[in-house]
C-alpha cells in the first residue's frame, strides 16, 4: 500500500481518476461509449483526440525542461508549421492527392525542426537564457506564420488531410494514434538509449556532466530540436482540425499548458529527473478539465476562474509540504518517515 | 607596529561550540580581537575559520558560549544585529550592488536627507569624503560594476567606514588581486588600523599574512590550536599547527611510497610552464608509467588550478603539455578523456556526483559518456561494473538504485572513484579524494590508489594532509603562491622537511 501511495505518479493518477469520478457523478453520460458505423464515440473519446496537440508538445517540453530549460516557442512553432502546410495544399492542383498532402507534412516538419534548431543553437551554443531565447521565435513565429498565409486565413479543402485530427482508424481516432505513436518513440529513444539519462544528468549537475565527458551541447540542442518537430506535429493536427491556417489562434497560450501538464506529471521546472508517463497523465488532466468545464455547462466567463481553481487544487494535493501538514493535523501514525531531510541538511561551511 | 596586549578586547569569545547535523564545527574555541590590531585566522579547509566569523557576524546561531563586544554580551540573531555592534565584512566575493552607484553602495542606508527627501548631491560628496579619507579616488556616480575587483573591495571597505565599523572582517579579500592592489589594499588596511579599528584578516597567501599581520589565530578541526604573536610564530611552526601531526593506522600503505618506479621511459603526461591569469602562474609536472605524484601545498598555492588545466577544465595562457610524448592542447575534459586522463574534483557535490541519479548510473556515466547516447551501456555490462566497484571499494550501503546524493562523502567518493576507473585511464587524478570522510573510507581509497599504481596505473594525488601524500606518493611537486616550487623523493624526506619546503620560500634546506 505504501509502496503505492509512495510511487511518484500516485497523486498526478489519483487526481485524474478523481476529475472523471467528479464528472460521471454529475452526469452519467460523461463515461457513455457508443458505437456508430465501427467507430466509439463519447466524451472520453473525445478527450483521447482532442488531447493529440498538448500531448505532442508537452512531450517537447518535457524533455526541454529536463535540461533546466523551457520553450516558450511551441506555439507559434504549431502556427508556422500549420500554415506551411496548408499554404503547400492550397497551391497545389492536386489538393485531395496523397502526394500533396506527404510533401506538405514534411516540408512542415522540416521547418518545424529548423526552428527548434534555431532554439537550441541560442541556447547551447550562443548560452542565452531559455527563456529568453525560445520568447524571440514566440513572438516572431506568428509574424512568420502571417506572412507565409500573406496575412489571411487560408482555408483549404482536403479530405485526406482532413482524416489527421477528424478521422478513425479501426475503432479509435487517428489523432489518438499519432500521440501514441510520439510517446512511444520518445520513450524509447529516451529511456533504450542513454540520452534519458545524459539528459537527467546534464538538468542536474552541468559541471558534474561537463567533467565526465558528456556532450551536453548536443544533448540540449536536441531536446529543443525534438520540441520544435513535436509541435510541428502538433500544428498539422491542429490544421487538420481546423482546415484553416489561423496564424493567432493556432496553438495559443499552448506553451503554457504544456508546462502546465509537465509539472503536474510531477517533473520538477528546475530539471532533471523526467516522467514521460507523468507527462501523458499530465496532459490528460488538462484536457480532462477542458471537457469538464464545456460537460458541466460553466458559463464562458467564469470558466478561466473555474479552471485555475482546479488546478491550484491538483497542485495542492501533490504538494510533499501539503503532506506533511495533513499528517501533523489529522496525526497519522505515518509521520515517522523522514520529514524533509533536505530542509534540515544544513551544508557546513568551512 | 603590534598592538599592546594592555588594551581592552573589543570582541571576545569565550566556548564558541556550533553543532551542525552529524558534525561539531566548533568546539569550545576561545578568540578575541583588540582594537588597533590585525589578527590573522589561519587554519586548513573545514578548520573552522568561516564558521567563527559566521557566529561573529550573526550568520549562524552559537550553541553554546558567549560573544562580547566592546564589553557588552551580544546575543546576534541576523547579521543587522552585528552590524549594529559595529562588525563589519567584506567577503571574498563582494556583496554590493554591482549596478547601482559607487556612491549609492557606499551610502546605502544611511543617504543624506534633504526638505524634498534625498539629498543626491550631498549623498555623493559624502561618499567621496569617506572613500577619500582612505585615499581613494573614484567618481562616485559611477557604476560600480564598471571598476576593477580590486576597487570594489576598497569601496566594500568604505561602506564598511560609513556604517562606523569598528571591527572589519577581510575575508580571503586578496585572493584575485595582483601584487600592486595588494600593497594598496594593505596600505588602507594599515591606516586603518592606525585609526583603532580592529581587523580580523583571512588569507591562505602565507607570505601575505605574515606581511601584514600583528597577531595569528590557529584553527584546526573546529578546535583552537593556538593564538600567537607574528614575531614569535615561525612560519613552519604555522604550518605545521595548521596541518597537525596526527598518527594513523595506515603504515600498510607506506610501501607504496618506496616503491621503485622506472623513470627513463616518456612520461605519461609531462606540462611545463603551464599557467593562467588569475589562477596559476607557472608549473612543471610529470608522470611516468605506475607512479603516483602527490602535489603538496597549502590551499590556494594553485593544486587545484593545475590539475583543472591539465585535464582541459580550464584552458591555459600559457605553457605546453606532452600526452605520452605527443605535444597536446587539451581543450575540453571530453578530449582529456579520449587521451586517458580521468579527474576527480575536489569539489564532490558540486562537480562530483550527479545527485538524483542512482548510485549505478553515477557510475557508469564516465563510460557512457564517451560512447555517446546512442550505444547505451547494456543492463548486463552495466550490472557487472557495478558489481566489482562496489565490492572492490566497499561503497555502503550496497544499493545501487539509490540516490547518489543520499550517500555520505566518504562512499561518493567511492562512487567517483569507480566512475574513473570504470573508463580505464592511464592517469587519473585525484583533487582531495580524501578530505572530509572517515577513517575507513580514506583508508579504502588510499590502498585502492596504491594497489592500481603498482598494476601500472599513472597517478597524480592532491591533499592537504602531508602525512598522506608522503605516504601514497613517490614523488611530490611542492606548489607555493600559485607556483610549482620543486620536487621531493617521498622516500628521501620526512613530514618537517616537507613542511620546511612548503614554508621557506627557497626552500634551500635540502640543497
Amino acid at each position: 500500500m505504501t509502496a503505492i501511495i509512495k510511487h511518484r505518479l500516485f497523486w498526478p493518477a489519483s487526481a485524474l481518476v478523481v476529475l472523471i469520478t467528479v464528472n460521471m457523478l454529475a452526469n452519467a453520460s460523461f463515461a457513455r461509449i457508443t458505437v456508430r458505423d465501427g467507430h466509439l464515440y463519447g466524451a472520453l473519446i473525445d478527450i483521447l483526440r482532442q488531447s493529440a496537440p498538448l500531448m505532442l508538445v508537452a512531450l517537447g517540453m518535457t524533455l526541454v525542461i529536463a535540461t533546466r530549460g523551457i520553450d516558450l516557442s511551441v506555439g507559434a512553432i504549431m502556427a508556422v508549421s500549420g500554415a506551411v502546410a496548408l499554404t503547400i495544399i492550397d497551391g497545389s492542383e492536386d489538393p485531395g492527392g496523397f502526394g500533396t498532402i506527404m510533401i506538405a507534412i514534411l516540408v512542415a516538419l522540416l521547418v518545424s525542426l529548423v526552428l527548434g534548431a534555431w532554439n537550441g543553437f541560442l541556447v547551447s551554443v550562443l548560452g542565452i537564457q531559455p527563456i529568453i531565447a525560445t520568447l524571440v521565435l514566440m513572438l516572431a513565429g506568428r509574424g512568420t506564420a502571417l506572412l507565409i498565409t500573406s496575412g489571411e486565413i487560408t482555408t483549404v479543402v482536403s479530405a485526406p488531410f482532413k482524416q489527421i485530427a477528424s478521422g478513425y482508424l479501426v475503432i479509435l481516432p487517428v489523432a489518438f494514434f499519432i500521440w501514441v505513436a510520439a510517446v512511444v518513440v520518445v520513450g524509447v529513444v529516451e529511456r533504450r538509449t542513454a540520452l534519458g539519462m545524459l539528459t537527467e544528468a546534464v538538468g542536474i549537475n552541468p559541471e558534474a556532466s561537463r567533467l565526465a565527458g558528456v556532450r551536453s551541447r548536443g544533448i540540449i540542442w536536441t531536446a529543443y530540436i525534438a520540441s520544435g518537430v513535436l509541435a510541428g506535429v502538433a500544428g498539422i493536427i491542429y490544421s487538420s482540425n481546423t482546415m484553416a491556417a489561423d496564424a493567432n489562434s493556432a496553438g495559443y497560450l499552448i506553451e503554457l499548458y504544456a508546462i502546465l501538464a509537465v509539472v503536474l506529471g510531477g517533473t520538477s521546472l528546475m530539471g532533471g529527473k523526467f516522467s514521460i508517463a507523468g507527462t501523458v497523465i499530465g496532459v490528460l488532466i488538462v484536457q480532462t478539465l477542458e471537457s469538464t468545464i464545456l460537460f458541466l455547462g460553466v458559463a464562458p466567463a467564469k470558466s478561466p476562474v473555474f479552471f485555475a481553481l482546479v488546478v491550484i487544487f491538483v497542485v495542492l494535493v501533490q504538494s510533499p509540504r501539503v503532506h506533511r501538514w495533513g499528517r501533523s493535523v489529522f496525526g497519522s501514525s505515518r509521520t515517522s518517515s523522514a520529514p524533509d531531510e533536505d530542509a534540515e541538511k544544513k551544508e557546513v561551511a568551512a | 607596529m603590534p598592538a599592546d596586549t594592555d588594551v581592552p578586547l573589543i570582541v571576545e569569545m569565550r566556548g564558541i561550540t556550533i553543532r551542525f547535523p552529524g558534525v561539531l564545527a566548533l568546539d569550545n574555541v576561545d578568540f578575541s580581537l583588540r582594537p588597533g590590531e590585525i589578527h590573522s585566522l589561519m587554519g586548513e579547509n573545514g578548520a573552522g575559520k568561516s564558521t567563527l566569523i559566521k557566529a561573529l557576524t550573526g550568520v549562524y546561531a552559537i550553541d553554546s558560549g558567549s560573544i562580547m563586544v566592546s564589553g557588552e554580551h551580544q546575543s546576534f540573531v541576523t547579521t543587522a544585529d552585528a552590524q549594529a555592534a559595529g562588525i563589519s565584512t567584506v567577503y571574498q566575493e563582494i556583496n554590493l550592488c554591482p549596478n547601482l552607484s559607487v556612491g549609492e553602495n557606499v551610502m546605502l542606508g544611511h543617504e543624506k536627507r534633504g526638505r524634498f527627501g534625498i539629498d543626491w548631491k550631498s549623498t555623493f560628496e559624502e561618499a567621496e569624503h569617506h572613500m577619500a579619507s582612505l585615499g581613494l579616488d573614484v567618481d562616485s556616480r559611477s557604476i560600480l560594476e564598471s571598476h576593477s575587483i580590486a576597487i570594489q573591495q576598497l569601496i566594500a571597505i568604505s561602506r564598511a567606514m560609513v556604517l562606523d565599523a569598528k571591527v572589519l572582517i577581510l575575508d580571503e579579500p586578496t585572493s584575485s588581486l595582483d601584487r600592486g592592489e595588494v600593497e594598496q589594499l594593505f596600505g588602507v588596511i594599515r591606516s586603518l588600523r592606525d585609526r583603532g579599528v580592529a581587523i580580523l584578516f583571512v588569507s591562505h597567501f602565507l607570505e601575505q599574512v605574515y606581511e601584514i599581520s600583528d597577531r595569528i589565530t590557529v584553527l584546526r578541526n573546529g578546535q583552537l590550536v593556538g593564538e600567537h604573536l607574528v614575531e614569535e610564530l615561525p612560519r613552519d611552526a604555522l604550518v605545521a599547527e595548521m596541518i597537525g601531526r596526527e598518527l594513523d593506522d595506515l603504515t600498510a600503505i607506506s610501501a607504496s611510497a618506496g616503491r621503485e618506479v622506472d623513470r627513463t621511459g616518456t612520461p605519461v603526461l609531462r606540462a611545463a610552464g603551464l599557467g593562467k591569469r588569475g589562477m596559476l602562474e607557472s608549473a612543471d609536472v610529470s608522470v611516468y608509467d605506475g607512479e603516483v605524484v602527490g602535489l603538496a601545498g597549502l590551499l590556494g598555492s594553485g593544486r587545484t588550478e593545475l590539475v583543472r588545466l591539465l585535464y582541459g577544465a580550464d584552458r591555459p595562457d600559457t605553457g605546453e603539455i606532452d600526452v605520452a610524448g605527443v605535444r597536446q592542447r587539451v581543450q575540453s575534459p571530453r578530449h582529456a578523456m579520449a587521451r586517458g586522463m580521468a579527474f576527480s574534483s575536489e569539489n564532490r557535490r558540486a562537480e562530483g556526483v550527479v545527485s538524483d541519479l542512482t548510485v549505478a548510473e553515477n557510475m557508469i556515466l564516465g563510460i557512457q559518456a564517451q560512447r555517446g547516447w546512442l550505444r547505451r551501456v547494456r543492463k548486463s555490462e552495466q550490472d557487472a561494473v557495478v558489481g566489482e566497484y562496489m565490492e572492490a571499494l566497499g561503497v555502503r550501503p550496497a544499493d545501487p538504485t539509490m540516490p547518489a546524493g543520499n550517500l555520505s562523502g566518504g562512499n561518493q567518493q567511492k562512487v567517483l572513484l569507480a566512475r574513473w576507473l570504470a573508463t580505464a585511464p592511464e592517469l587519473l587524478i585525484l583533487d582531495e579524494p580524501t578530505r572530509g570522510i572517515d577513517v575507513g573510507a580514506k583508508a579504502d581509497i588510499q590502498r585502492k590508489v596504491a594497489e592500481l599504481s603498482a598494476q601500472g596505473l599513472s597517478v597524480i594525488f592532491i591533499s592537504s594532509e602531508l602525512e598522506e601524500v608522503l605516504r601514497i606518493a613517490q614523488r611530490v611537486v611542492v606548489m607555493r603562491d600559485r607556483r610549482s616550487i620543486g620536487e621531493l623523493e617521498s622516500s628521501k624526506v620526512n613530514l618537517d622537511h616537507l613542511i620546511d619546503y612548503i614554508a621557506h620560500k627557497e626552500g634551500s634546506v635540502l640543497q
